[in-house]
């Protein structure tokens, strides 16, 4: 195949370009094998160690309400986990010694809020003081690791957070069918708790709305109609174009900054609560105010002229040509900028750590302004917490969010799809 | 001082945001009566024989704007600044006995004067009897005042909504422009919203400033700029010896480049190819798959970068070096053995690796619109003459982007350095001078948080550093914000 016509210097010449050019062509390609690369090891690992969150155990444990042992004078003085762990072992025929290091190993294996429940049984009904009651509760975080295989027993007994009788009791249990694996409802159904079993996402989404909600709610209408008169109404001279430069540069400051605005300003300035959505959300608003307004203003340029033209021809004002046509045609293109940027600001943290939002908030929010957890700072907090059970958890309120933002993404992907047009 | 820290306590909400909310539906609920009216009125006209200016509507909104706009707006900033101007008001004159009581107890005095005004419980601060009369007196004081600005909000809420009613209601007649009076409100207001952005500026800049001005009282900014010792920490304790703390921000500045730089390693070759070949070589199928993931990873938020930095990548760079580590020891090179066997997860390659993989679709889609912007004739004419496709991309297309390309460099160091969740989580919190990138350093960014989390009072300078950390990120992030963007915009226009 050789061209004869060329020296064989030449061809000597031409081979080694095509090896350069081969050579750039495997850069470029391995340069975005690196990229997808990295975007799957991070969602594998993500997924790898969040699954687990969504499968929980729960035990089911028959407590028998021993009068003798039972204060009825003072009821929530009694240790009913205690009591409770007791009958766990003589279920499990195994004799306590005197100081009760047994039952308090027992006791270790089950949830905190078996105690509770009983509690609430009895003040209910302090009849049932004597009776046996049935009461099915999630085990304790280390002991749902250990069904889920990642605390093991080869691991030296010195490394692990529970013991080998514990060990044996747990697997007698789940033999005698007393343990039941199951969905995870409770991580949707509760907010953070300081016991890593009974801790949910739930706050935290709640939270996450309500600031959504509110820096849509100052964002949206601000940013869109700024838009609108820098694209549509100011002359375009040195007023407009500082406008401009600046919009471009706050899109591009730091949103720890942005925190320290509305430290300043809000908390300190203007008195508003720490930590509550409404303080978070108004900083979120005017982190995504830039990124909206820039949105907006492409999504107008592309309407063309011939639009205004026609609307201002037939006798409309420059207003409601704006409001009535151009804006209308323009809408799919703001709202996917509008999406996008509060997908943007749902998974933004830094600014919200400068407002005091790394607080423990158990519980819903109930209003705007009292304290409360969004997702991300969330993720920040359990992934701080010492106890290997929030690991998973960080993992799996890290797949609720990306979960989230999923969902939007693909709402602005689709609105582009179903609504642009093509002039 | 005391005043400002005083006014750091009023969280709570005061006027009840109930009856708040409650007055702006009525006023609300009124305006659009009254928009009905005027529409009513001017339709009334209109069947009357007359010719109207504009749609009945507008004549309906005009009332409605004036009746309810103003008044809204006075009620908001009554109700905003009220409890404001009362705190200073109430601590403005202080009787001799507070004046007497140490800074912290006569802010306990206050904020708890306001609490009992407000009917809430007080903290655990034990008052003498004496001083308990005084702080009833001061709460009935301070009950009387939100009385007071109470009625004086609703009061000028109510007559200015009747006066702006009873000023153009008697203007409605056919001649009247209405559609241009209600274009002109609306054109204000489109104006206010776009100077809402100016206004987020300048109050970034004021903001900083103010709390940076109060540490630069403190610690002077040669020190702080050009020290090279931080421990903002030993200044939490006033009786200690070293008391002052130190504040050279040299070793953070350190940091913060350090990871930088190894982010930019990271992020820039790995970016700039992507684009190159997203570009000039992947076929449009490819692209239509490629470019959603990357915007993918662009999408994902940064504090899952910081959870990804801590648990996949520290571990795995820790035992990568700490078996290069055993490998190298014993040997020739011992002491760089054992040196790597000791390296810790909180290194700044991993905080660096991690940020650029955060970069790279920054990079990548900020190169490839620049390249795309090149023109097709100037590839054209490279192929013309008989060049491959790499030469064109490095001998023409490169060329002719590259300041664009450094542009959109700029914009990502700028973003490294402002990028916070991923130091925090990552990076050390040992302020440090090393070009070695196993040690752990920590950043501007990642102090910031640590100042600022947890107890915070604003007049130590340990706290106010924090804006003087904030203030230099700023300052730096525009500058290069600005430099970038000019490069950019003048690139992109030079071959419109």
């Amino acid at each position: 195949m050789t061209d004869p016509t060329v020296s064989d210097a030449g061809q000597a010449r031409l081979k080694k370009r095509h090896a350069a050019e081969r050579r750039f062509r495997l850069y470029g390609q391995l340069a975005i094998i690196i990229a997808l690369g990295f975007l799957a090891i991070l969602l594998g690992r993500v997924l790898q160690q969040g699954y687990t969150t969504f499968w929980t155990h729960s035990i089911t444990v028959q407590v028998f309400l021993d009068p003798a042992r039972i204060d009825r004078s003072d009821l929530e003085g009694n240790n009913f986990d205690y009591l409770a762990a007791g009958n766990l072992l003589k279920q499990l025929k195994v004799q306590d010694d005197e100081l009760g290091l047994a039952s308090g190993e027992a006791m270790d294996l089950v949830s905190r809020d078996l105690g509770f429940r009983i509690l609430d049984t009895l003040k209910a009904d302090p009849s049932a003081i004597g009776r046996t009651v049935t009461f099915t509760v999630p085990v304790k975080a280390n002991a749902d690791l250990y069904y889920k295989g990642e605390i093991k027993r080869s691991t030296p007994s010195t490394d692990r957070k529970i013991s080998d009788r514990q060990m044996d009791w747990l697997d007698a249990l789940k033999a005698k069918g007393q343990v039941r694996g199951h969905f995870n409802t409770a991580f949707f159904t509760k907010s953070d708790s300081t016991e890593p079993e009974q801790a949910g996402v739930l706050g935290a989404v709640v939270g996450s709305a309500l600031m959504l909600l509110v820096a849509a709610v100052i964002a949206v209408p601000t940013g869109v109609l700024g838009a609108v008169w820098l694209e549509e109404f100011a002359a375009k001279g040195r007023m407009s174009s500082f406008i401009e430069v600046n919009i471009n540069n706050l899109a591009a400051v730091p949103s720890i900054v942005f925190g320290l605005l509305g430290l300043v300003l809000f908390v300190n300035g203007l008195g508003f609560p720490r930590s509550a959505p409404l303080t978070g959300g108004m900083v979120l608003a005017l982190m995504s105010l830039p990124t909206i307004i820039i949105a907006t203003r492409a999504a107008l340029k592309a309407v063309p002229p011939s639009i205004r033209e026609a609307a201002l021809g037939m006798g409309a004002s420059r207003t409601q040509t704006v409001f009535h046509h151009v804006l209308p045609q323009a809408s799919p293109g703001v709202m996917t900028g509008i999406i996008l940027s509060m997908s943007h600001a749902l998974g933004e943290t830094a600014p919200l750590l400068m407002i005091g939002m790394v607080a423990f908030t158990p519980g819903l929010p109930e209003t705007l302004a009292s304290a409360a957890s969004v997702l991300p700072v969330q993720i920040y907090i359990w992934e701080n917490a010492a106890e290997a059970a929030y690991h998973e958890r960080t993992a799996g309120a890290i797949i609720v969010l990306l979960a989230f933002m999923i969902v939007m993404n693909a709402a602005a992907v689709l609105l582009r799809r179903r609504f642009e047009k093509r002039w | 001082m005391g005043g400002y820290v005083a006014c750091r306590d009023s969280q709570m909400v005061r006027f009840s945001p109930m009856t708040l909310s409650f007055a702006i539906i009525l006023l609300l609920a009124i305006s659009v009566g009254v928009f009905w009216l005027g529409r009513r009125r001017a339709r009334t006209m209109a069947s009357g024989g007359a010719t109207l200016h504009s749609l009945p509507g507008y004549y309906g909104v005009w009332v409605a704007l004036w009746t309810g706009v103003p008044a809204i707006l006075v009620l908001l900033f009554l109700l905003t600044a009220g409890p404001h101007l009362g705190q200073s008001l109430l601590s403005a004159n202080p009787p001799a006995a507070v004046s007497s009581m140490p800074s912290e107890t006569a802010q306990a005095f206050w904020s708890d004067a306001r609490a009992l005004s407000r009917g809430k419980s007080t903290s655990a601060q034990p008052w003498t009897a004496e001083q308990k009369t005084l702080l009833d007196a001061k709460a009935g004081e301070a009950r009387r005042f939100d009385q007071v600005m109470k009625m004086a909000a609703y009061g000028m809420a109510a007559v200015l909504a009747l006066a702006g009613f009873l000023l153009v209601w008697p203007r409605i007649a056919p001649t009247l422009r209405a559609r241009n009076r209600v274009e002109g409100w609306i054109n204000i207001a489109l104006i206010a919203c776009s100077a809402a952005a100016v206004l987020t500026t300048v109050g970034i800049v004021v903001s900083l400033m103010f709390e940076a001005l109060r540490f630069f009282a403190v610690v002077s900014p040669l020190d702080f700029l050009f020290g090279l010792d931080w421990q903002p920490q030993i200044a939490m304790r006033a009786d200690q010896v070293a008391a002052k703390g130190a504040f050279g921000a040299v070793p953070l500045f350190a940091g913060t480049f350090l990871i930088m730089l190894i982010a930019m390693c990271v992020a820039a070759p790995v970016g700039l190819f992507c684009a190159i070949y997203l570009s000039e070589y992947a076929s449009p199928r490819s692209r239509a798959v490629i470019k959603p993931l990357l915007e993918v990873l662009a999408g994902v938020p940064t504090v899952v970068y910081g959870f990804f930095a801590v648990l996949t990548v520290g571990p795995a760079f820790r035992s990568f070096f700490n078996y290069i580590g055993s490998w190298l020891a014993e040997g020739p090179l011992d002491p760089l053995g054992q040196y790597l066997m000791g390296v810790q997860g909180e290194m700044a390659l991993t905080a660096g690796v991690v940020m650029g993989i955060m970069l790279i679709p920054y990079i990548s889609s900020l190169s490839d619109d620049i390249i795309n912007a090149v023109p097709q004739s100037l590839r054209d004419g490279s192929y013309a003459m008989g060049a491959t496709r790499s030469e064109t991309v490095t001998r023409v297309i490169l060329p002719s982007a590259l300041p664009g390309v450094m542009g959109a460099m700029l914009l990502a160091v700028s973003r490294a350095i402002g990028e916070t969740m991923i130091v925090t989580m990552a990076a050390g919190s040992q302020a440090r001078i090393t070009a070695n990138p196993l040690e752990s350093v920590t950043t501007v960014t990642r102090q910031m948080v640590e100042l600022l989390t947890g107890d915070q009072s604003f007049d130590n300078a340990m706290t106010l550093s924090a804006f003087g950390l904030g203030l230099t990120l700023f300052v730096v992030t525009l500058t290069l914000n600005v430099i970038a963007l000019r490069v950019v915009q003048k690139y992109r226009q030079a071959y419109d």
